[in-house]
Parts: C-alpha cells; sequence; structure tokens
C-alpha cells in the first residue's frame, strides 16, 4: 500500500470543521463503492438470464430438415351434444374416453367408432377424463369441484353411473386429472390453485401441492423411468415441476405471457412442453434448467390448448383456438404442418400410446383421428 | 487528511476494482456454464430424437397396412 506522504498543516484556524466534511466525504465514498458493488452483483444475475442467445435450434442446425407430412381425418367420432373438453387413450391404443359440456362421457372405439360405454354426470362441463393404466375404469370431473372413477363393466346395459366411486374433493372446479402407474392412485389439478394426490379406494388426500398462484388447469406425470415427479401449469403463467413424495415444489418456469393451458413431457423426461394462450408453444428443459425453444409465428395469434409429443419427440402438436392443428418440428423450431378440419376450437389432443395416430376433440361437439 | 482516511478510500476503490474484475470473470463463467448446460441438454435431446426416429409412426409414415387408422375397413380382430 502506498502512503502518501502527509503535507504538514499550519496550525491556523482548528481541523474540527474540515475533519468533519472529509468524515463525510470518506462515507459518501464507501457508501457509493458498497451501491456500485451490490449493483455488479445484480447485473450478474441479469446477465444470466438475458442469454437468449443459446437456444436449441442453433444446436439443431445440423439436424436434417424434415419432409413434407400428409396427416389426415382417419375417423370422427360424433356422439357427444356439445363441446368435446377432454379425451384420453386406453393403453390398448385403440379405445378412447372423452367428456363433453353436455355432462356426458363415452368410451369409443377408436378403430369402429362405435360408442362402448357412455355415463352422464351429475354436472355439465366436464373439463377432465382419463383412463386408468389397467382399461377398467375412466375417471372424471369437472364444475363439481370432484374426480370420481366408473369401473368399466363388460356388460353393456349395465347402469355405470351405480358403481361410481367419488375420489377427488376440491374447492373449485376439477380442471384435469391422471391415473398414476396403477389404478390405485389419481393425481388431480383444480381452480382451486393445487394438486392434489389421492387414493382411489379409500378416497383419502395422499399429498396436496400449493405454489400456484391462481387456477391451475393442466398436469402431466414424469414417464415412469424418470421417477415420482410431474409437471402442472396454470392461470399465473407459471410450470412447476413437483416431487410426488414431498409435495415440494422442485423446478418453476415463468415466461409465458398468459394462461399454461397444456403441459407435457418429453418422452425422455428430460423437458417438456407447454401451451398457451400467449399463441405460443414452448420446450423447458430441465436439466437446464431453463426455456431452450418457444415455437411461434407471427400469424398465428390464437390461444393454444393442448399439446403432444411424437413418439420419437421429434415432432410437437399443437391443438389451437383458431380450429387448427399446428405441427411442429421440435428441434429446429420451425412448422411442418398445419391441420384443418375442426370447425371450432381444438380443446384436447393426445397422441397414442403406441405413436401411430394422435385424437383431437373439439367445441365442434366431435373427435377426430389423425394420421 | 489523515492516513487512515486515505488507506479506507483507497482499500474500498481497490475492492471496487477487485470486483469488477471478477464479476467480470463471473459473467463469463455463468456465460459458459449456461451454454455448456444448454449445449448439453440440447445434445441429449436431439440424441433420443435420434434413437427414436425410425420407431416413431407419425414421423416416418408407415404404410396403410401397418396403421389400424390408415384402413378405412373396419378391423377384424384376429
Amino acid at each position: 500500500v502506498q502512503v502518501n506522504p502527509v503535507k504538514s498543516q499550519p496550525t491556523t484556524s482548528p481541523l474540527i470543521p474540515e475533519m468533519a466534511t472529509q468524515e463525510v466525504q470518506l462515507n459518501e465514498t464507501l457508501a457509493h463503492l458498497k451501491t456500485e458493488s451490490e449493483t455488479l452483483k445484480t447485473k450478474l444475475e441479469e446477465e444470466r438470464a438475458k442469454l437468449h442467445d443459446v437456444e436449441l435450434h442453433q444446436v439443431a442446425e445440423k439436424v436434417e430438415a424434415l419432409g413434407q407430412f400428409v396427416m389426415k381425418t382417419r375417423r370422427t367420432l360424433k356422439g357427444h351434444g356439445n363441446k368435446v373438453l377432454c379425451m384420453d387413450w386406453c393403453k390398448d391404443k385403440r379405445r378412447i374416453v372423452s367428456s363433453s359440456q353436455d355432462g356426458k362421457v363415452i368410451v369409443w372405439d377408436a378403430f369402429t367408432t362405435n360408442k362402448e360405454h357412455a355415463v352422464t354426470m351429475p354436472c355439465t362441463w366436464v373439463m377432465a377424463c382419463a383412463y386408468a393404466p389397467s382399461g377398467c375404469a375412466v375417471a372424471c370431473g369437472g364444475l363439481d369441484n370432484k374426480c370420481s372413477v366408473y369401473p368399466l363393466s363388460l356388460d353393456k346395459n349395465e347402469n355405470l353411473a351405480a358403481k361410481k366411486k367419488s375420489v377427488a374433493m376440491h374447492t373449485n372446479y376439477l380442471s384435469a386429472c391422471s391415473f398414476t402407474n396403477s389404478d390405485m392412485q389419481i393425481l388431480t389439478s383444480s381452480g382451486d390453485g393445487t394438486c392434489a394426490l389421492w387414493d382411489v379406494e379409500s378416497g383419502q388426500l395422499l399429498q396436496s401441492f400449493h405454489g400456484h398462484a391462481a387456477d391451475v388447469l393442466c398436469l402431466d406425470l414424469a414417464p415412469s423411468e424418470t421417477g415420482n415427479t410431474f409437471v402442472s401449469g396454470g392461470c399465473d403463467k407459471k410450470a412447476n415441476v413437483w416431487d410426488m413424495r414431498s409435495g415440494q415444489c422442485i423446478q418453476s418456469f415463468e415466461t409465458h405471457e398468459s394462461d399454461i393451458n397444456s403441459v407435457r413431457y418429453y418422452p425422455s423426461g428430460d423437458a417438456f412442453a407447454s401451451g398457451s394462450d400467449d399463441a405460443t408453444c414452448r420446450l423447458y428443459d430441465l436439466r437446464a434448467d431453463r426455456e431452450v425453444a418457444i415455437y411461434s409465428k407471427e400469424s398465428i395469434i390464437f390461444g393454444v390448448s393442448s399439446v403432444d409429443f411424437s413418439l420419437s419427440g421429434r415432432l410437437l402438436f399443437g391443438g389451437y383456438n383458431d380450429y387448427t392443428i399446428n405441427v411442429w418440428d421440435v428441434l429446429k423450431g420451425t412448422r411442418v404442418s398445419i391441420l384443418f378440419g375442426h370447425e371450432n376450437r381444438v380443446s384436447t389432443l393426445r397422441v397414442s400410446p403406441d405413436g401411430t395416430a394422435f385424437c383431437t376433440g373439439s367445441w365442434d361437439h366431435t373427435l377426430r383421428i389423425w394420421a | 487528511m489523515n492516513m487512515s482516511t486515505t488507506n479506507n478510500i483507497a482499500q474500498a476503490r481497490k475492492l471496487v476494482e477487485q470486483l469488477r474484475i471478477e464479476a467480470g470473470i463471473e459473467r463469463i463463467k455463468v456465460i459458459i456454464l449456461v451454454i455448456y448446460f444448454v449445449s448439453k441438454a440440447a445434445a441429449d435431446l436431439m440424441s433420443y430424437c435420434e434413437q427414436h426416429a425410425r420407431s416413431d409412426p407419425l414421423l416416418v409414415g408407415v404404410p396403410t397396412s401397418e396403421n389400424p387408422f390408415k384402413d378405412k375397413k373396419p378391423c377384424i380382430i384376429l
């Protein structure tokens, strides 16, 4: 440290006022320096957040582009009396359950388009439905704030409503439901801002998940190989990843500009896609802990209601409120196809378990199978 | 000015200079880390796509005879 020689002061007037001034100046200087060091630390955080220049499509530049796709409606399922709100595939790759604003839940054979079962719910707007892994039951719910399980009988004449089991109870509408790996547990999301895990047999609440600041609209379970987590999306624009055992939110993503209507895991479980009212789909990588791709076009201005991946994860299908389905190249970020057919909003979309087709449900009262 | 006052200011200036340098280094480190993680994550996603591409019916397209939905006639369960 360099020592500045002190100039000898002529001892005339008292030094106290001068020293007081210097004291103040010193404190001010120190204060400025402290502020500057804090500012530098904050800037560091901002730099980290600002790094938009590293995205999936840049890394994927060397990947071969996809060719033309020909996908058409192969089946049309007619029977609902009002908007179709939700659908799910059975593991047998041919049966489908769908639910509607008309209060009905229908089980279809998608190969033949025959209706196999029909249940009338006590409420309208059945916003959620799911097929049990065994194929022997379906779960559904909506404005009744509940999730109920109906065992499917082989006897077509049997009244399914008689065997109904109320499992979940929320304090607002049920937005989504999904069985876990077995028929024994159901995961639900609700307009009451929470998700919950229930035991089907006893109806007992096993775990609840708090963290969303508004209605939770969707959820998806991680592929079984990757462990006990699930992702949820809500009206708070957040996508949260949860640990099912502890109930903790382990990761949270907030880059969408509006409600997240749909979330779906990438087949490897290392990422998930989301669809939002902001007219974009996005891909979030769980290990990089950030958004790595955004699927949008200036010409697409209507919200995305539902998303799902093809089997390899290369294609992302999005159902939109402008009645279309957009097919995206997940790696390159470009749209590879746009599909027309529905006469109103596409409200739900799922790829079949073996990836041979995908099904859409619409406010035009129908479901379509595309391949 | 007394010596301790001068020293304090000098030390504080040194600290800020140090922090400026460190912030610069930290910024580079963070950039490198993020690029590494995103590149690695992206490479993994690409690799998964590539490995499974051949068995993705909607991606590669399967002949009408092999896709039960493409067959317009009702399927016969054997």
